[in-house]
């Protein structure tokens, strides 16, 4: 008994140390593309620091990463969320939507915030101050919506 | 004992070591740009696609006065099975039936990407391709979501439907319905082929809510 623990014990460690040969490919650029959020629209400065915060990490082509995206399996794990954010919406391609496309991820985004769908639970609970104050939460709506309405 | 503790403490050390060692930092550039490259071919195919489709029609334009003639009834006829499947769609969500929903969801997302547009104009086509991207990605959504999301990706998906019509036309008789209360009373519009309200924004909780805003045909 004590001898299948301790095989056991060791095909774990033997496949951790393993996986972390297994190469990642981080979601980092160096340039902000023009066709970026911020870049087509004059976006109130704080509104900017709150959608850099909140949102871009999984929503644009440059995350800020954590220490411990350095250990596998947890790089696999962001690297997915990152890459199932960023089909859903990129800032950083923003502009190469149409109107119509613009509008309906308009839509849901402000759907999201307002219910307190996005940032997503799991983010916010390390990244605190990603997290939408009641305040912010209706300046960003109102922002967006003002947005949408022009479009 | 022991000898399980010295092989974890290796274990350990080599995991340290190889994780701050990791080469996985170098790829990344590259992949930036390939991803760009294949994008932008993408796009260039479509627009040579575009422009043989112009070349066609210059030759063949002794052809064009009978398209006319049925121009009507033929692109009436594109939309027939996208009208179909979206009124599918729609009574599964008044009869609050999700996965009934989420598969005419899918059977929606075929019936876009076999759209056929070609015989429309080309300022149409441009049109048609927004909705058409738009509507696909509502429908997709629509596949795998939970039936509050599945809602929320109908009303965009009902506007979508709405001008893909305008441009199409129909041969079928349609209602265009309206629930003032859906979206924090922002409101939504859906398409109907019967007469009598049955709302497919919240089902069985307020069966009877909205009105007809308009016949089309």
């Amino acid at each position: 008994m004590k001898k299948s623990v301790k095989i056991i014990a060791l095909v774990f460690l033997v496949g951790l140390v393993g996986i972390q040969f297994i190469p990642t490919q981080p979601n980092q650029s160096d340039s902000v593309p023009e066709t970026d959020f911020m870049l087509v629209y004059n976006v109130p400065k704080t509104i900017q620091k709150k959608l850099q915060v909140s949102c871009y990490d999984c929503h644009s082509n440059n995350t800020q990463y954590p220490w411990y995206n350095k250990v596998q399996p947890v790089a696999w794990l962001l690297e997915d969320h990152v890459k199932e954010g960023k089909a859903e919406l990129n800032f950083n391609e923003w502009d190469s939507l149409s109107s119509r496309r613009k509008a309906s991820k308009i839509k849901s985004i402000i759907s999201q915030i307002e219910n307190d769908e996005m940032p997503l639970a799991s983010y916010t609970l390390i990244h605190r101050d990603a997290v939408f104050t009641d305040t912010e939460k209706q300046d960003i709506i109102n922002f967006l919506t003002e947005l949408k309405n022009k479009l | 004992m022991k000898r399980l503790k010295v092989t974890t403490s290796i274990m350990a050390i080599a995991l340290v070591a190889l994780t701050t060692t990791s080469c996985k930092d170098a790829k990344k550039e590259h992949n930036d740009e390939d991803g760009h490259h294949s994008e932008q071919m993408d796009d260039n195919s479509h627009m040579d696609g575009a422009m043989e489709e112009d070349h066609s029609k210059m030759d063949h334009g002794d052809m064009e006065s009978s398209d006319k003639m049925m121009g009507n009834a033929q692109h009436a006829s594109k939309s027939t099975t996208l009208i179909a499947n979206y009124l599918d769609l729609k009574d599964a969500l008044v009869s609050d039936d999700k996965d009934g929903a989420a598969k005419a969801g899918g059977t929606m997302v075929t019936a876009l990407n076999s759209f056929d547009a070609s015989s429309f104009s080309s300022e149409q086509q441009k049109e048609l391709k927004d909705i058409i991207e738009d509507a696909t990605e509502h429908a997709e959504h629509i596949e795998k979501s939970p039936i509050d999301h599945q809602r929320e990706h109908f009303d965009v998906l009902s506007k979508d439907m709405i001008d893909l019509i305008a441009i199409t036309g129909t041969e079928e008789k349609l209602y265009q319905d309206f629930c003032p209360m859906y979206n924090n009373n922002k409101g939504a519009q859906w398409l109907s082929a019967t007469k009598e309200i049955k709302n497919p924004y919240y089902g069985a909780k307020m069966m009877s809510c909205g009105s007809v805003q308009k016949e089309i045909n």
